[in-house]
């Protein structure tokens, strides 16, 4: 059992406020993955969970207990440090047994709990090298296996792949998932990378400058993104973002100007004159014949599994499409784009969602 | 960078230029300690001349070297040891849990080295007095613990620096306390850099004249304080005060000849691998 529950969490640096006020609920067993840019307070959060950090303000709970005082050791949790953080001095093995060695367990049971850790890593054979002599895959698999062997409440990972090479990071990311299947214990999960998020979590917090920004399952994120900054973030090629006024609304639907004079209409009543932005995922637009919005192609990329296309419609930002792998759309030819399905999103002036796609 | 070959010899010739400079002196010394009192003063100085021993036995049998030389070692190691002690936590603290006073903290002790010593030496002298160290070795432990503190919890704070704090973090996530992760997180990883330490700590307590001169007189008389004893205000000395120093210099030189590699990589604080 070990559930989270963060209460008006907050991290203030010499005046400089980090966290500013994160309520969050972790529930057992469940994967949670912070999201957000480079510098907007995951690692601080982290480490304030994991007791590393002082807690300048709320409160922290672990099984309904609040823990903001407690040392880290206390906590029962165990982290995964992006560096790894291994004990250079010590074999894979010693690096292994190192809490249970400090917690008095005896060498039988310590040897065991290494030994069937170390083969769900598939480490056995490492076991007597020293971090120097393993490859970055296989001190992130020691890092991961020191984590295991404590038995921990809940495990917390930093950026754990970013160290790794392109393949061996998925190669790692489908491992993570599997040993959380295994395990079936509490994990978050730092990351900066969304596809990570995506495909790792139960459950995604997204943060923007010390704040959460939504809070849902990877897919409720990609459908309904409660802001402009989720939906900037969340999603591959990134959503489109697109300026837009209402020319005239009938009560039912409404008819948008598109910033670069494309017309849109969207399936809801508006004030005709309202700013709005509109969002567009890429892979929700099509080519038709006609009508819709046109533009230019600037950029075409074939990734073999699907193209993607780069379009100017007059807007600040260039169109971005996603077509099929066989499409055969040219640099400087001109096309006509077109929402498949009701499928746009609409953020007012402020950057709250006021519509998302009745997918 | 790559140097050219003039480069090199360039650098090469003030190495040793360098180098012959700052030996000069000791050799002059040990040439002089093996010439009689009268040679030793002959203008223009000798080079060629008859070697005689009388003026180390004389120094050996007439002052009290063993005696000398044992509260040397004592006062040396003693310091040294106790200063590691106090240094090490300092230096933990301040490598791994920085605050905004940390680096003014440090810059204030390093400051204390920039006062001249006479400076403070009224009030440490009558400290010692009315706390019956005077003349102690223990008071002299202690003040040249104290006077070398600075500069050990320097070292120590750039050796521990070298050590990602994450290594530590997960130690203390591991559930080790300050103390296991000094043992046996630090301490490896350190180590070589808190040899270092310890062997410059060992240097310049040792070589320490000022406190051991003004703080003893018979029974906690260092190597340093038993050189000042054979100048005298008369009469022909250099020769004997030569022996004296040569005896004092030879164990010291010998301990810093043996660990000469850890010396300077202590010194240039980790800059050379
Ligand atoms: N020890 C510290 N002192 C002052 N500011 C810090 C400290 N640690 C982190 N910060 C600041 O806190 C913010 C969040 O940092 P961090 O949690 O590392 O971000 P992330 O992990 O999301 O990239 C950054 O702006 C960083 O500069
Ligand atoms: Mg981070």
């Amino acid at each position: 059992m070990c559930t989270l529950e963060l209460r008006n969490l907050r991290k203030v640096y010499s005046n400089v406020e980090v966290i500013k006020g994160v309520d969050l609920t972790i529930k057992d067993r469940e994967f949670v993955v912070f999201v957000g840019p480079s510098g907007c307070g995951k690692s601080t959060l982290l480490r304030m969970i994991a007791g590393l950090e002082e807690i300048s303000g709320g409160d922290f709970m672990i099984d309904g207990v609040r823990v903001n005082d407690v040392p880290p050791d206390k906590r029962g949790l165990a982290m995964v440090f992006q560096s790894y953080a291994l004990y250079p001095h010590m074999t894979v093995a010693e690096n292994m047994a190192f809490a249970l060695r400090l917690a008095g367990v005896p060498k039988p049971e310590r040897d065991e709990r290494v030994m069937v850790a170390a083969k769900t890593l598939q480490l056995d054979a490492l076991l007597e090298r020293k971090p120097a002599n393993l490859s970055g895959g296989q001190r992130q698999r020691v890092a991961i296996g020191r984590a295991i062997v404590r038995q921990p409440k809940a495990f917390l990972f930093d950026e754990p792949l970013s160290n790794l090479d392109a393949a061996l990071r998925v190669q790692t990311r489908i491992e993570i998932a599997k040993l959380h299947n295994d395990l079936k214990s509490t994990m978050i999960y730092v990351t900066h990378d969304q596809v990570e998020a995506m495909t790792l979590a139960d459950r995604i917090v997204v943060f923007n400058a010390g704040k959460i920004e939504q809070v849902g399952t990877p897919l409720e994120l990609y459908h309904n993104p409660a802001n402009l900054f989720v939906a900037g973030f969340i999603g591959s090629p990134k959503m489109n973002l697109i300026a837009a006024e209402v020319r005239s609304s009938d009560g039912r639907t409404s008819v948008l100007t598109l910033e670069g004079g494309s017309l849109f209409s969207v399936p809801k009543a508006l004030v005709p004159g309202q700013k709005l932005t509109i969002g567009l995922r890429p892979e929700h637009i099509a080519v038709v014949a006609e009508g819709g919005m046109a533009g230019r192609v600037e950029v075409v990329e074939h990734l073999g599994n699907e193209t993607i296309a780069y379009a100017s419609i007059g807007a600040a930002q260039p169109l971005t499409v996603k077509l099929p792998s066989d499409s055969d759309v040219r640099i400087g030819e001109m096309l006509h784009f077109a929402s498949r399905g009701q499928t746009a999103s609409l953020f007012d002036e402020a950057g709250s969602a006021i519509m998302s796609p009745s997918a | 960078m790559r140097s050219s070959p003039l480069q090199k010899f360039i650098v090469a010739v003030l190495g040793w230029t360098v180098a012959l400079l700052m030996f000069f002196p000791v050799a002059w010394m040990v040439l002089t300690s093996f010439k009689t009192e009268i040679d030793a003063v002959h203008s223009p100085p000798l080079l060629v001349f008859h070697p005689t021993l009388a003026n180390f036995t004389h120094v050996i049998y007439l002052g009290n070297y063993l005696g000398a030389l044992t509260n040397s070692v004592a006062i040396s190691l003693g310091s040294t040891v106790l200063g590691l002690l106090i240094a090490m936590p300092a230096a933990y603290a301040m490598a791994f849990f920085p605050n905004r006073w940390t680096k003014d903290l440090l810059l204030w002790m390093l400051s204390t080295k920039m006062m001249p010593a006479v400076g403070v030496l009224m009030p440490i002298y009558l400290l010692c007095q009315r706390s019956g160290l005077l003349d102690t070795l223990s008071g002299l432990i202690l003040v040249m613990m104290l006077s070398n503190l600075p500069i050990i919890v320097w070292m120590l704070y750039t050796f521990f620096k070298e050590v990602p704090g994450d290594i530590i973090e997960a130690s203390r996530m591991d559930g080790a306390g300050v103390l296991a992760q000094l043992r046996v997180v630090l301490l490896p990883l350190a180590g070589p850099g808190i040899a270092s330490t310890a062997l410059l700590s060992i240097i310049l307590s040792w070589n320490e004249a000022f406190w051991s001169i003004n703080l003893t007189s018979v029974n906690a008389a260092p190597l340093t304080a038993f050189i000042a004893t054979f100048s005298a205000p008369e009469g022909l000395f250099w020769a004997k005060l030569s022996a004296a120093s040569t005896l004092a210099v030879a164990p010291i030189l010998i301990f810093g000849w043996m660990t000469q590699r850890q010396l300077v990589r202590g010194l240039t604080f980790g800059a050379v691998k």
